[in-house]
């Protein structure tokens, strides 16, 4: 039984985190119809920054966070403006293609500013505590608390602001936004920005229990990917849910099927949905 | 002669190809070169279903690695003779990538890049994780030469340079019939507009799995000659950078143009490879060109000069016009 209670909140951490990614996700396909390949880059960046702040600047835990949500949140609307804007008119294909250049070039570059270790990052919640007969890090519980202020930020922010109410109009119906004097570029950078701040969070959360490495964020986007097929592409509940479904399902598949095996829980389960579904779970129900 | 002349470039590019070893002593360039033909046959597979048919395969690599296993495997361990081998490696790959195909194409756009990444990545993973059949991590080491065929023996760089070439030509052969065929312009359909393509009459399904199809041929056949000529394989080139390095070759090249693939390929490979310090940090460079690429020269290098030299000729004839039409004002 604390076996199974212990793998139970190791799946809600887990799926906490896949959560913050896949919104970021969402977001931006709702908005612009992109799948955004590298979001994960961002993750990463995300995780760098705030190792890197705190550990060339000395700052603390919570401010390198900040200053991650800033940098990263900038580096995904420059993105916007300097290469999905341009590309607003090509065919879909390019849009992939150019994902794929920018999670290259941020990789590499990454990898040549601060090399290609894997890097502990310190955090002020690394002591344990026990209840119900399971042991688990103040870190983890962290993550969960952490992951459900931002989501109900972030629901406030959509729902009773104008500027969110902006998103999700868009996100709707372009033409009826626009129709509604709706700026798009505004609207399209701020939903980047967005989208690279929740990347930032969830790697920061994330990293104290992983590790830091150029190629961390390869596994997290994929499984995001998943987690939005899942939940319906652009639907901010359905990346919600299927963050925490696919957490579970993991966690609980590495203690009671295989261990090695359990990254392919997502894949496999991706693969099982879209062969008979081949328009995703929920399809036409998302935010289109 | 109109062919013989427009097919002038290539056929100089072939020349220097068939004598670039004469004029070498050092057999450092010609592996490199010849990987890069290998490369170039998998990157016209990621050309043909990508370029032509518009559908982004983003599982190439795992195809690729499918072959190289297929033909490791059973020339290591199962001690089947060379070339059957590698005949029976092929039609693994394309039995895998048929059944593959059948499943990935019922989705669409970004949901079948999504698709085909994520298997992409579990071939990787099985890869990776079935140490007692693929030598997991350490992966598989000892794999022979291509044998002998008749007196013609492959134990020497060059003779693996000259084979290798072969299948390139063969390779390129092949996709220039089948691109010009009404089959190609049928994929070129599809990729404008899949709904337009089913409105005058394509089974679009039944076209793109064939293109999927031939593409998982052709990674397959790369990968077996890649296994053979580097002789030994890790799970690393069933890895997505792979699939991403291919995509960047054929981008640089020209994405749905003929000759594309080998441009790029050749071009960036020699380069990254006489730049050794660039190995690890090539996309730094590559990385920002391939999103200048798809921003303002979609169709890559081929392309880009195939459209100066439509403008020349048309600015050419313009100009005739023009100086026949005052001529005969003025008469």
């Amino acid at each position: 039984m604390d076996v199974l209670l212990q793998q139970l909140f190791n799946g809600l951490t887990v799926g906490s985190v896949y959560s913050l990614v896949a919104l970021g996700l969402t977001l931006v396909y709702g908005i612009l119809h992109i799948p955004n390949f590298a979001h994960g880059a961002l993750y990463m960046v995300g995780g760098y920054i705030t190792l890197m702040s705190m550990a060339l600047m000395g700052v603390p835990y919570f401010i390198g966070i900040a200053i991650s949500i800033v940098v990263v949140g900038s580096l995904a609307m420059l993105m916007e403006r300097l290469v999905f804007n341009p590309l607003r008119h090509a065919p879909p294909i390019h849009d992939k293609i150019a994902a794929i250049g920018i999670l290259l070039f941020l990789e590499t570059l990454v990898q040549l500013v601060w090399g290609a270790d894997y890097r502990a990052m310190p955090t002020p919640f690394a002591d344990t505590v026990s209840f119900l007969g399971i042991t688990v890090t103040w870190q983890r519980i962290m993550i969960i608390v952490a992951a459900v202020v931002v989501m109900v930020l972030l629901q406030l922010f959509l729902k009773k602001t104008m500027v969110g109410a902006a998103i999700v109009a868009m996100s709707q119906n372009r033409e009826g936004a626009f129709l509604v004097g709706i700026n798009a570029n505004k609207v399209a950078m701020l939903t980047f920005f967005v989208s690279g701040a929740l990347a930032a969070i969830a790697a920061s959360i994330a990293s104290p229990i992983n590790l830091v490495y150029p190629g961390m964020g390869h596994l997290v986007i994929l499984k995001a990917f998943v987690i939005i097929i899942i939940g319906g592409m652009g639907s901010v509940p359905g990346a919600i849910i299927g963050g925490y479904i696919l957490g579970l399902t993991e966690s609980l598949g590495a203690t009671f099927i295989s261990a090695a095996y359990s990254d392919l829980i997502a894949f496999v389960l991706l693969v099982v949905i879209l062969t008979m579904k081949p328009q995703g779970l929920f399809a036409q129900k998302g935010a289109h | 002669m109109q062919g013989l002349k427009k097919m002038r470039m290539p056929l100089i590019f072939l020349l220097v190809a068939l004598l670039f070893p004469l004029f070498t002593d050092n057999q450092y360039y010609i592996y490199v070169v010849t990987l890069a033909f290998i490369y170039a046959i998998a990157v016209y597979g990621m050309n043909l279903v990508g370029g032509y048919t518009g559908q982004l395969s983003l599982a190439h690599a795992g195809f690729f690695a499918i072959g190289a296993y297929a033909l490791g495997l059973l020339t290591v361990d199962a001690n089947v003779p060379y070339w059957l081998a590698f005949v029976l490696a092929l039609v693994i790959t394309t039995v895998i990538g048929t059944l593959v195909g059948l499943i990935a194409l019922r989705t669409k756009e970004h949901f079948f890049a999504i698709y085909t990444l994520c298997v992409g990545y579990i071939i990787y993973l099985i890869i990776y994780e079935w140490d007692a059949l693929t030598g997991g991590v350490r992966g598989l080491i000892g794999i022979e030469s291509p044998a002998a065929i008749g007196p013609i023996t492959f134990d020497t760089g060059i003779s693996n340079y000259y084979l290798i070439l072969v299948f390139l030509v063969l390779t390129v052969i092949f996709m220039k019939f089948l691109t010009e065929s009404i089959v190609g312009r049928t994929y070129v359909a599809i990729r404008n507009s899949e709904e337009l393509a089913q409105t005058i009459g394509i089974n679009t399904m039944k076209q793109k799995l064939i293109s999927f199809v031939i593409s998982t041929f052709l990674a397959g056949l790369a990968g077996a000659l890649y296994a053979s000529f580097v002789r030994f394989i890790g799970p690393d080139i069933s890895y997505t950078m792979m699939t991403f390095d291919f995509l960047m070759y054929a981008i640089v090249g020209g994405f749905g143009t003929l000759f594309g693939p080998v441009v790029g390929t050749l071009l960036i490979v020699i380069l990254t490879q006489s730049l050794q310090f660039m190995e690890d940090f090539r996309m730094i460079i590559f990385g920002p060109l391939l999103v200048l690429l798809v921003i303002f020269y979609p169709r890559g290098i081929v392309g880009g000069y195939q459209m100066w030299k439509m403008k020349r000729a048309y600015k050419k004839k313009q100009r005739s016009v023009d100086q026949g039409s005052t001529y005969e004002g003025g008469d």
